[in-house]
């Protein structure tokens, strides 16, 4: 699916890849992230998983069974949206929440377009921004995590919009902290170390390639730093990466195989796409944070990149 | 007698200004929020109908046809003006709601496309029977949108509040909630028209759709036609 297609002569050898398979495998690295978020913000970020996950499954069969297609619930891509739209809600949400988002990420956002491979945007990220303009309230009361009672708390990227702390040490947090999760955020993105490893066994066996993260962080991380702060030169190279949903984002959502370019130049261009934009809505914007919805508007974009930078026909000139 | 009746139920069904013509989108996406929103629009925009289909239909023969688009601009603003000044008067409220959108039925593209595709060709009792059924779609297609809209975005039906403790989607009121409402009811539509035609639904798109509901023999054939001719020349754009 990436990259060049060769098609040699005859015989080939048959690899074991499948629709399910990769999508499975990208399940599975997800976990550990999904483990890291119960353990720091308890059993109210599992119930938001399971609805999630639950609700897509079910709302997938139930138009495939509407549409009298096959249903093909084995192929793990719907429960791979509902376990990437969990990770993108923060963990204190009611429960409709969850149910209402796995409705319209497959309903709407999936099967209106025609099902799996059909889709212009990711149904995870197009659900949460739904859900967030439907229900502001609810989507951005985040809870601290590690303290006795639950305390709503601003995630450090709205700290940092409202513009009451600066750098990191005020708001008492150090790198440390971001990197293994001590923060106020959605429950999947804020553990780095979880999905580190998820991310190490994606690359390493291939499924992911390392264009478009590398794109999106390398971009939003040197925008951040040259014009992220009061004077050039002076921003947060790391904060703005660890911070937010960037390395979830990058790694796992703008790497999804039917909604990004499909040359390793375009997944570049779009990943660097990705990291513009978020800059700009983080810093222009009305919302603290703008990986979401960078990823949305760089979808839409996908066959414009994939018209430019097609891939020269051999012979031609 | 038949052929009024024609005339009449093709605007609600076949030929629906909203799901089947897919015409006078601004006022459709803008105004449907709430259900006496979308009544109002849609009584102003058959009162406009009416009069100018009427008018229209009568001085046919004396319109040059070089400059018939701005002599039918001229009728229908007149009755635009009747409308605005009349909810002015009695319903402020209605207008103040409405807003851009009463003085913009001018430019509306079901008005002028029944002047230019109906009333220009038909005597004036099957000019009136088309406008009222083009008008009547139009406000029947309106509310339903603006029902879905009102019921999930607000979580109220004509102003009363419905369920307690029900938490309704801001978005629905919103601009993305009046296209997600709109494509997916033209949707649901096309699909009713291709499952009707062949009894099993297979493939997609509104050009096989449009295709099949060519009027038959005897009827108009060109309506059809010069309804896609206005909407190419850009009046969507407007109205």
């Amino acid at each position: 699916m990436q990259g060049k297609l060769e098609v040699g002569f005859a015989p080939h050898i048959h690899t074991r890849e499948s629709v399910a398979k990769v999508m499975w495998q990208v399940f599975f690295s997800l976990i550990p992230a999904g483990i890291a978020g119960v353990y720091i913000f308890g059993l109210p970020a599992l119930r938001v998983i399971l609805i999630s996950v639950f609700s897509c499954v079910i709302t997938e069969a139930l138009i495939q069974k509407l549409r009298h297609k096959k249903i093909t619930l084995g192929d793990g891509s719907a429960a791979l949206t509902g376990l990437l739209l969990a990770y993108n809600l923060s963990p204190s949400v009611p429960f409709w929440i969850p149910l209402a988002g796995g409705l319209f990420a497959i309903a709407i956002c999936k099967q209106a377009f025609g099902g799996l491979g059909a889709n212009i945007f990711n149904p995870a990220l197009a659900a949460r921004a739904f859900l967030l303009a439907s229900w502001p309230k609810q989507m951005t009361d985040f809870v601290r995590p590690f303290t006795l009672d639950a305390i709503s708390s601003a995630t450090p990227l709205a700290m940092l919009k409202e513009g009451k702390v600066a750098a990191l040490s005020d708001m008492g947090l150090s790198y440390w902290d971001l990197f293994l999760g001590r923060r106020s955020g959605c429950l999947g993105e804020v553990c780095i170390l979880a999905l580190a490893l998820g991310v190490v066994y994606l690359l390493w066996k291939g499924y992911i390639w390392p264009q478009t993260p590398a794109g999106f962080i390398v971009t939003l991380g040197a925008l951040s730093w040259v014009f992220g702060a009061k004077g050039y030169f002076q921003g947060d190279f790391l904060f703005s990466i660890l911070s937010g949903g960037v390395i979830l984002g990058a790694f796992f959502m703008a790497t999804d195989y039917v909604t990004t370019p499909l040359t390793k130049k375009g997944q570049l261009v779009f990943g660097a796409g990705c990291g513009a934009l978020a800059f700009v809505i983080r810093g222009f914007g009305g919302y603290p944070e703008g990986v979401s919805y960078s990823i949305l508007i760089m979808n839409a974009v996908v066959p414009l990149i994939d018209r430019y930078v097609r891939p020269r026909r051999y012979g031609a000139k | 007698m038949k052929r009024l009746i024609k005339e009449f139920t093709k605007g609600i069904a076949i030929e629906n200004p909203t799901f089947g013509l897919v015409l006078g989108l601004c006022p459709t996406l803008a105004v449907s929020t709430s259900v006496v929103n979308a009544l109002g629009m849609g009584a102003a925009a058959t009162f406009v109908l009416l009069g100018s289909n009427i008018i229209i239909s009568a001085v046919r023969k004396v319109i040059p046809d070089q400059i018939r688009i701005p002599c039918y601009i001229v009728i229908i603003a007149t009755f635009v003006t009747i409308v605005e000044l009349i909810m002015k008067a009695f319903l402020p409220v209605l207008n103040a709601a409405l807003g851009i959108f009463v003085p913009l039925i001018v430019v509306n593209c079901i008005v002028l496309g029944r002047a230019e595709a109906f009333a220009s060709k038909n005597n004036i009792v099957h000019s009136i029977a088309d406008a009222l059924g083009m008008g009547l779609g139009f406000t029947l297609a309106l509310c339903i949108i603006a029902s879905i809209r009102e019921i999930l975005g607000a979580g109220k039906f004509l102003g009363f509040s419905l369920i307690p403790g029900f938490e309704p989607a801001i978005m629905l009121i919103l601009a993305p909630g009046a296209l997600l409402t709109m494509g997916l009811l033209i949707g649901l539509v096309n699909y009713w028209h291709l499952r009707k035609k062949s009894g099993k639904p297979e493939g997609s798109g509104l050009a096989s759709d449009s295709q099949s509901h060519k009027p038959e023999g005897g009827g108009l054939p060109s309506d059809r036609q010069s309804q896609k001719e206005i909407r190419r020349a850009g009046c969507n754009g407007c109205g």
